[in-house]
């Protein structure tokens, strides 16, 4: 149950830039969540429609862009994304030590009025 | 900080308002590209994961545009007070967190402190693994536990057994801890003389993984009679450990605990994590686990120039 939290936190901050925008309406809110942020996109919806009534957001489309697990082996020198989240590089199979994306929690933007 | 770019101006953070001009010249430029405009909105999603800034100020003004041009057609020629417009954030949302986080950090360091924090789900064995290894440390690294439950100070009482200093935080119905609730629980504490502290997080697999809360190491608990998977199950948690203890090892033959599965599970989802193979009943791993400690203690004062 922590995306309720975590929603709060992003609502809150997201309410701040708009009014310090100066807008009258919030129209869409965008998070960039990482696979291996443990946050489940599905809840974080159902916390934001519990959490908007009553404040600019309300009506807001929250829109999630995923951000894929993506690791770098340095026995391939490339990096590789991992759908699985497991740390293992497709080509050579030793694991990566080195998390290069996918623990992302961010508010990216705001589309307002 | 922001995780991605290493910004950390949450104040100052620049948001894209000015960019509204620059969307509006866009605008009138772009309108009649109706080709342009839709193919850069679908682009953006799965083509651009680093999520830079470009993509946005040009992308979502396109898309609105249109909807606006059927309706009030003469407003965004004012002051462009009505039309819609984006601001960029670009803000990690547990922000306040992780600020809170750092300066723990930086008051643990300025202490000379080794601070772990301990996470694994509920019954694991965190709060009784922990107790031995503050006998264990004795006077050599002298502990202080900070111990986070829902309800209840049981945990704070069985603690207390070790001799160390012991707060508890009751966290209500929250699922974890954060980094303000550790600070304020750290005045309770009386810190001198005190080497290490170690914080029992809320026993919860998914939550915790996300709150950074100052600590130097993540210490995360498997214990035998989990099932060997469990790693797979719940990576975010394991990848973010430092340590993977694996608590109750003395139950291992009781439960079929396939050992080679669990080493090689941990090494997919945590290939960088130090793995100790514990029990808090029988004391085996305790030896090598007191000297991990005291070694990451000496390091870590060699590297404070105040120390």
């Amino acid at each position: 149950m922590h995306e309720l939290s975590i929603m709060q936190s992003a609502l809150s901050l997201a309410l701040d830039q708009a009014r310090q925008a100066g807008a009258v309406r919030v129209h869409t809110i965008r998070l960039r969540i990482g696979a291996l942020s443990g946050v489940v996109p599905d809840a974080l919806e159902f916390a934001f429609e519990a959490l908007t009534p009553g404040t600019l957001a309300e009506g807001a489309e929250l829109a999630v862009e995923r951000v894929p697990a993506r690791f770098w082996c340095a026995t391939c020198t490339r990096e590789f994304q991992s759908d699985d989240m497991f740390a293992e590089c497709p080509d050579c199979h030793i694991p990566s030590g080195e998390l290069r994306a996918g623990r992302e929690m961010e508010l990216a933007s705001l589309e307002i009025d | 900080m922001c995780k991605d770019c290493g910004c950390g101006l949450p104040g100052e953070t620049p948001i894209g308002v000015s960019a509204h001009h620059h969307e509006h010249a866009h605008e009138h430029d772009h309108e009649h590209d109706h080709d342009h405009s839709h193919g850069h909105e679908h682009e953006h999603g799965p083509g651009d994961h680093h999520g830079h800034d470009h993509p946005h100020p040009h992308t979502h003004p396109h898309t609105h545009e249109h909807s606006h041009d059927e309706g009030d057609h003469d407003h965004p020629h004012e002051t462009g007070d009505e039309a819609r417009r984006t601001v960029e954030v670009r803000r990690a949302i547990l922000d306040k967190n992780d600020r809170l986080a750092e300066r723990n950090r930086g008051f643990f360091r300025a202490r000379g402190l080794l601070v772990l924090n301990f996470l694994s789900s509920p019954g694991s064995g965190k709060t009784s693994f922990i107790r031995e290894s503050v006998r264990k440390l004795g006077p050599d690294l002298k502990t202080g536990v900070i111990v986070g439950d829902l309800a209840t100070d049981n945990d704070a009482q069985r603690l207390r057994e070790s001799g160390a200093p012991v707060v508890q935080i009751t966290t209500g119905t929250v699922c974890h801890l954060e980094a303000e609730m550790v600070g304020r629980a750290v005045k309770q504490l009386d810190l001198t003389g005190l080497n290490l502290l170690i914080i029992e997080n809320v026993g919860n697999l998914v939550c915790p993984a996300s709150y950074d809360l100052g600590e130097d190491m993540r210490i995360v608990l498997l214990s035998v009679t989990e099932g060997e998977d469990k790693p797979l199950k719940y990576p975010p948690m394991f990848q973010s450990a430092d340590v993977v203890l694996i608590s109750k090892i003395d139950l291992a033959q009781a439960c079929d605990y396939d050992r080679d599965k669990a080493l090689a599970n941990i090494r997919r989802v945590a290939p960088k994590a130090r793995v100790f193979e514990t029990s808090a009943k029988t004391g085996q791993g305790l030896d090598a686990w007191r000297e991990f400690l005291l070694q990451q203690h000496q390091e870590r004062k060699s590297l404070d120039p105040l120390a």
